[in-house]
């Protein structure tokens, strides 16, 4: 690969975010201090040094294991998350923002849970219609009247962000089932110190790597309270899941065992693990398998993951689960619309971080305006995860946007849409030089008996020139992302991206 | 701190399956160096005889040339007891263990895995399998040395010498019943030159030609190679050294951890330390070896499952693993 022309004295002199707002540039009027020094380092940078340092990390991240299985046909391939070794850079002032949004989301996510499981408040005042909530799939009748220590349900929480080309960030999507990419957080940071040590000298970047014991804090607080020693462990669907790598990062982080169905066992409603020494207590569970899987007596009786009696012993007090079974009813597509008049009604407080504008198909006039609009916007299923099944209407063809059409008309809801957000952007090593790329941001909360945020969260990028899904499962990669400390030498004040 | 069974048995049989590789690199190494006969062929087929792998190895291969038997042992896929094989297995268990083991020792095993794959691509050439065996050996002994150094001593570290002890004293029993069974009854005359490098490979096979000669400055015969590999109280590849560590770990781990089961096993330990040590060699060979030894690894064998009984939960060893014995 060669150096491209004109690049090899300064690595940012022609990179050109276009329209897009830029994560280490700012917006064309209000150029990011906070990341000057960054800037300035990378600038000075050769290119080729890059591309070697972009190259020891992938091999390194390769022969770590760092890795997620890909099904392809009949054969699982090991693959890593492509990492980008530039790092996407966020000011204490704009942290401070989104971490209080979040917090205020979890908040009233947590609040909507404890009520459609108890008063139904919510449904009764007509603020969200009854049949979105009683009649969706993750709405567990079983949890009807069930209390759960500190009336925390969604205890890990990750909040896919986006920010538009004006700067503003954008809660996305909300993920209160299972939410994963954490481990490559504090991966990422490793690898950067790494191979990289030289750009973080000295910039007062926050640390990521305290996760595993602020999850162990909020797993042994939820415990039954009888208990006093807590036996945590880490329920996985096993080492064929695409995310168990990072399950085996945070039962290590948390130096809890990480078990399978197959090793619990319920005796008398309580859940037992099978060791070398007999059958011994389990008091808290993460669980990274959904409510279907989780017991099927409860649930889906052909689940082979899970283990049978378990739900009962949760209903009994018994054993903790993270999250609360019956979360996945708050972090659906079609509810998401609704969280800021949730947030109003729960906290009387306005959303700290706007949603994106979203139309919920089925009602008729959103439908109507769909239709009318299909080439302009996003359309999203509401059951999908994984970036499967969108339809991006300036991108998609006159085929795709009949097909599109056409499943609309036939089932409208089960589809929302959105208007295309023009995601920010990030310089980002590519063939052709230092490129910018589309990003995202999915930040981490824990809730106990209080909501703590990891500073910073699992930037993805887009690789691909042009496409704006960032999916893992889709060609994207993930960069480390740095949440300057509060009034650090770069503490510099970003205007326009806040609110 | 409790030791969740399924790890117990993965530690188990992640010792087993390194241990495993290191016994079939060190002996592909030495056979293509020594093993040959009287027309200075190598006999490549003895290998096959020694896994016990004549059905497998035939329903794929019409004769056991030199490429067809390192292809097998090296890089087949489908046969558990190749390299590439073992070496899934190991990394499979150690996949698991992640939480459990340091990243080292995760990292070394996945990289050597990767790598073997890797090379399978372009296929190894005959001159360049004595490089390649010694290379898998180096890859072994570090894994060996990164768990020395860096497992923390717990059940764990117990179920993985375990494991270690049990595969090395059977892969032993395998390389004296192989002379034994596929050399001697060939016209060779017991004590001719012939004769003893084979005796020379089989010592070099399991590294202690040269504290075979220590012991027995002078000469060698069937009678103290075969004695030496079985009962030398020195010798780290011995039959009786490898079962009396598993007594000792045995013991040592039911007590410190106050463990409920494992009683049997330690019969079972128990007899067959006795055995081993209740006959000279010159008995044995007299007795007939062959048997002798089938009834060592079955014991072994028997070994293996009561711990699996006792610790891992179950009460007969999985097929997957019990097959490749």
């Amino acid at each position: 690969m060669s150096v491209p022309e004109g690049k090899a004295n300064d690595l940012l002199t022609n990179y050109d975010p276009g329209l897009y707002y830029d994560e280490l540039f700012g917006g064309r009027d209000y150029p990011a201090e906070h990341s000057a020094l960054i800037r300035q380092r990378l600038a000075g940078l050769n290119f080729g040094d890059l591309l070697r340092r972009s190259q020891d990390a992938e091999r390194e991240l390769y022969n770590l294991g760092i890795t997620f299985l890909v099904y392809s046909n009949k054969d699982a391939v090991d693959r890593i998350l492509p990492f980008d070794i530039i790092p996407r850079v966020i000011s204490a002032k704009e942290w401070a923002h989104l971490e209080a949004g979040i917090t205020q989301r979890v908040t009233a996510l947590n609040l909507f849970l404890h009520d459609i499981y108890h008063d139904q408040k919510i449904l009764k005042d007509g603020v969200i219609p009854a049949d979105l909530v009683l009649g969706n799939g993750c709405f567990r009748p079983q949890m009807v009247g069930l209390d759960v220590p500190f009336d925390t349900y969604i205890h890990i929480m990750g909040t896919d962000l986006v920010r538009d080309r004006e700067g503003t960030f954008r809660v996305l999507e909300d993920n209160g089932r299972v939410p994963s990419g954490v481990s490559y957080v504090v991966e990422n940071r490793h690898m950067m110190q790494r191979v990289f040590p030289d750009l973080m000298q000295d910039i007062g970047i926050r640390p990521v790597d305290n996760y595993g014991h602020k999850l162990l804090d909020a797993m042994m607080e939820i415990a039954p309270q009888d208990v006093a020693d807590p036996q945590v462990v880490l329920l996985s669907p096993g080492s064929y899941n695409s995310a168990y790598f990072e399950h085996i990062f945070l039962a290590r982080e948390m130096g809890v065992p990480l078990v399978e169905g197959r090793d619990l066992v319920v005796e008398n409603d309580r859940v037992y693990m099978k060791t070398t020494n007999g059958l011994a207590r389990v008091d808290s569970i993460y669980r990274r398998i959904d409510d279907a899987f989780l017991d099927p007596k409860a649930f889906n009786p052909d689940s082979m993951l899970g283990v049978p009696g378990i739900m009962e012993a949760y209903r009994k007090g018994n054993v903790a689960l993270a999250n609360a079974i019956g979360t996945g009813v708050a972090d659906d597509k079609a509810i998401y619309c609704y969280v800021p008049r949730m947030i109003k009604y729960y906290l009387d407080q306005e959303a700290i971080i706007p949603n994106v504008d979203t139309r919920i198909c089925r009602e008729a006039d959103a439908l109507q305006y769909t239709l009318d609009n299909l080439d302009k916007l996003v359309v999203k299923p509401v059951g999908e995860a994984g970036g499967y099944g969108i339809t991006i209407g300036p991108r998609a063809s006159k085929e795709e946007l009949a097909d599109c059409r056409a499943k609309l008309l036939a089932d409208p809801s089960n589809y929302i849409s959105q208007p295309v957000v023009d995601l920010s952007v990030c310089p980002t090593v590519t063939d052709d030089g230092i490129d910018p790329r589309h990003v995202d941001l999915r930040p981490f909360a824990i809730t106990g008996k209080n909501t703590w945020v990891l500073p910073g969260g699992l930037t993805r990028v887009a690789l691909k020139k042009g496409t704006l899904i960032v999916n893992s499962s889709q060609g994207g990669g993930s960069k480390d992302t740095w949440v300057l400390q509060d009034g650090g030498p770069q503490d510099g004040s970003q205007e326009g991206s806040a609110s | 701190m409790n030791l969740l069974a399924r790890y117990a048995e993965c530690i188990f049989w992640m010792a087993r399956y390194m241990e495993r590789a290191e016994n079939l690199a060190r002996i592909l190494d030495v056979h293509e160096t020594f093993a040959r006969d009287t027309r200075g062929m190598t006999n490549w087929f003895s290998i096959v005889q020694l896994n016990a792998d004549e059905k497998d190895f035939f329903s794929r291969h019409d004769r056991p040339t030199a490429e067809a038997v390192v292809h097998y042992y090296m890089f087949d896929t489908q046969n558990t007891n190749s390299l590439v094989s073992m070496l899934r297995m190991a990394r499979e268990n150690a996949r698991v263990l992640r939480p459990w083991i340091s990243t080292e020792m995760w990292t070394q095993i996945n990289v050597f895995h990767n790598k073997l794959v890797e090379m399978n691509g372009k296929g190894v050439a005959l001159p360049n399998l004595s490089k390649v065996c010694t290379w898998i050996k180096e890859e072994c002994q570090t894994h060996t040395g990164i768990t020395e150094g860096t497992f923390y001593r717990d059940q764990g570290w117990y179920f993985y010498q375990l494991g270690k002890y049990i595969e090395r004293a059977d892969q032993t029993t395998r390389l004296l019943d192989i002379k034994y069974h596929t050399l001697l009854p060939s016209p060779v005359v017991v004590g001719s030159t012939l004769d003893m490098s084979q005796w020379t490979t089989v010592l070099r096979s399991a590294a202690g030609y040269h504290a075979f000669r220590r012991v027995y400055p002078r000469g060698m015969s069937p009678t103290t190679v075969a004695g030496f590999m079985m009962f030398n109280e020195g010798f780290p590849r011995s039959v009786v050294m490898c079962v009396r560590q598993i007594d000792g770990l045995l013991t040592r781990l039911k007590s410190r951890y106050t463990l409920r089961n494992g009683s049997e096993a330690m019969e079972k330990v128990d007899e067959l330390l006795g055995a081993l040590l209740a006959r000279p060699i010159e008995e044995v060979i007299q007795l007939g070896l062959h048997e002798y030894l089938d009834g060592v690894q079955a014991q072994l064998c028997g070994i293996t499952i009561e711990i699996g009984r006792a610790f891992f939960g179950q009460d007969t060893v999985p097929m997957t693993q019990s097959q490749s014995q």
